[in-house]
């Protein structure tokens, strides 16, 4: 434990102090929310780039919470993949904060909305910064309850309706992966992450372990809407106001879904064939399910939903391939999927701002009157389909060339397959939504305020200019450390100890 | 082993609830029900027949304890429920506000 590794609680704690701050204060001060907002999550991203820095010279940092010795205490690890996930997480919420400005207005009790949103930051980057088994299931907790709260967050019949499915399905989902810790803690009477990664392996297998996987696959994939577990996405995520839709469906569902899964079938239990090949064909279901179901939907905000489940699909599919290549196209496509998503969210928030409907057959001819939300959504559709030289385009061309050299030839099929459909339902959005003759009754449609438009483009330029990430220098110090992370499997325990002394 | 089969029943008499039953509130009942058998289940996995209380002191000889953490743990996850179970009931009375029912196939506006 060194002195760089008190920045480690940081992430926790001042997401926590913004929402209490707010929480107090936000009710008398209306200019103090907003500001709280913004500038935490500013301070949040800031401290997750000097993180990358901090990880690239130092290694591995662990803080003991309270300073218990390990592994008997709480720790917090900071590693490759760990500062991956902080930066998504962050980048994303700093622009959503941003967008909130102008977008919330049109609700009453902006510092309850605040309060919730930060709340959700503080639960993602615990589950993220955690290396305690027990802990990452009260930060998943945390982020949860505050994200059933934002759901019904417009408190109207659909919003009521698709928060309480949301809210029964998802606390399902944490009772399996909390029966999955009780039982790995019975097995290997530990919850330190690293110790339990050393006591498995010494271990030999055993139909425990069998049962602890599939309780996990069960409760991380209904958090990550894999597809036998999506029922509640198209409802839940739709239904919450707009930034809340792009927090949910750009980081949510990966920090708990995601991240979860990786972190404790590569780090902890051990990849296999078998479940490797479980993922493979989960990620691949998914994928054309998820697109398949979107075609046909008329409204906006639902069908980005269902290609929400689509994409997970893609991360899935290429971490589960479990080749150096998979993993870097899985994660690259994790960090596109959160920034394209994201910004396709918000354009919707935008749409709906303006004119009042999601109902892509109302729309029509929006190009005109609202050039910017109309081309920075043409970039996002260009990125989520994977035209060059977007950074969809990137992820996926990594993920399909992955699949070709793991001699996976079907699953780099449906990968192509669900990339045309994926490119086929976005022309149907840009076609109803921006282009074409604009109706009488949008004449006096205006564009979005000044806030909203800012965090768009710059989210516009990063789908742009994504592709830079994979160049050597820049990859070195972004992807490459995380795809070592979980290519380095159970090793993990090892690293994690040497960060101790 | 009994004990912990009872304990499953219990766990699966929650889901049966969730899944089968149409008024809302039922649904919350089933959910604190599942929630309290995986409460229960870690609370019996640490259990000793006849074990004493994880106290450290000079006097006694340290054997056959309670392993005092899930204890520690199911508070944290009791705590949890809590929030949870508040929070579904707070949407449950808006929901009858609105749609004047609580039989969820009545409620039933989403689809596609």
């Amino acid at each position: 434990m060194t002195a760089t590794s008190n920045i480690l609680p940081l992430f926790v704690g001042i997401s926590l102090a913004g929402a209490f701050l707010t929480s107090i204060v936000g009710k008398k001060l209306k200019w103090l929310p907003d500001l709280m907002g913004s500038v935490t999550t500013f301070i949040l991203l800031g401290l997750s780039l000097i993180a990358v820095r901090i990880v690239a010279t130092q290694g591995v940092l662990v803080y003991s919470v309270g300073s218990w010795k390990l592994p008997i205490g709480i720790a917090l690890v900071l590693d490759g993949l760990t500062v991956f996930m902080l930066i998504t997480v962050n980048l994303m919420a700093f622009f959503i904060a941003i967008y909130s400005i102008n977008y919330m207005e049109r609700f009453t009790s902006k510092w309850k909305f605040y309060t919730l949103f930060l709340l959700m930051v503080a639960g993602m980057n615990g589950v993220v910064i955690t290396g305690d088994m027990f802990n990452l299931f009260v930060f998943l907790e945390i982020a949860s309850v505050a994200s059933y709260a934002l759901v019904a967050f417009g408190t109207e019949r659909h919003e009521l309706e698709a928060a309480f499915k949301y809210t029964v399905m998802s606390t399902v989902g944490s009772l399996f992966i909390l029966l999955g810790i009780v039982f790995l803690y019975s097995y290997t009477s530990t919850l330190n992450m690293a110790d339990m990664a050393n006591i498995l392996a010494q271990k030999s297998a055993s139909n425990i372990i069998i049962m602890v996987s599939v309780l996990f696959i069960m409760g991380f994939g209904l958090k990550a809407a894999l597809v036998p577990f999506h029922a509640w996405l198209p409802d839940a995520h739709p239904s919450a106001p707009a930034p809340i839709s792009a927090m949910l469906s750009g980081i949510l569902i990966k920090s708990l879904g995601v991240y979860t899964l990786c972190r404790v079938f590569y780090n902890i239990i051990g990849i296999n064939s078998s479940l490797s090949l479980i993922l493979m064909v989960l990620g691949t279901l998914s994928m054309v399910i998820g697109v398949f179901l979107a075609i046909g939907q008329w409204d906006f905000k639902r069908l980005l939903a269902y290609h929400s489940i689509s994409q997970i699909g893609y991360v899935i599919l290429g971490i589960g391939l479990g080749t150096p290549l998979g993993m870097i196209g899985g994660l690259f496509h994790l960090f596109n999927h959160s920034v394209f998503k994201s910004l396709l969210f918000l354009n919707s928030g935008a749409v709906e701002y303006a004119t009042g409907t999601r109902d892509l057959q109302k729309m029509g001819g929006l190009m005109t009157k609202m050039p910017i939300t109309g081309t920075t959504s043409l970039v996002a559709s260009m990125s989520i389909a994977g035209i060059p030289p977007f950074n969809g385009f990137w992820s996926k061309l990594i993920i399909i060339i992955a699949c070709v050299q793991a001699n996976r030839l079907g699953y780099a099929f449906w990968a192509v397959l669900a990339s045309i459909l994926t490119l086929a339902s976005f022309m149907k959005v840009m076609k109803y939504a921006f282009f074409g003759k604009l109706r009488e009754k949008w004449n006096k449609v205006e564009e979005v305020p000044v806030y909203m438009k800012l965090a768009m483009v710059i989210l516009a330029l990063i789908c742009v200019f994504g592709g830079v990430l994979l160049i050597y220098n820049i990859n070195e110090f972004f992807l490459k450390p995380a795809s070592d992370v979980l290519l380095e499997g159970t090793k993990y325990a090892d690293i994690i100890f040497k960060g101790i002394q | 082993m009994i004990i912990y089969l009872l304990c499953l029943i219990l766990f699966c008499c929650g889901l049966y609830c969730i899944l089968r039953k149409r008024n809302i509130i039922k649904i919350i009942l089933g959910i604190i029900i599942a929630e309290y058998a995986v409460n229960l289940f870690f609370i019996l996995v640490a259990y000793r027949m006849e074990g004493r209380s994880p106290i450290l002191s000079s006097e006694v000889e340290i054997v056959n304890m309670v392993d005092p953490l899930p204890q520690a743990l199911v508070l944290t996850a009791i705590v949890i429920g809590l929030a949870t179970t508040a929070l579904l009931v707070a949407l449950a009375m808006r929901i009858y506000e609105k749609y004047k029912t609580f039989d969820i196939t009545k409620i039933k506006e989403l689809r596609g």
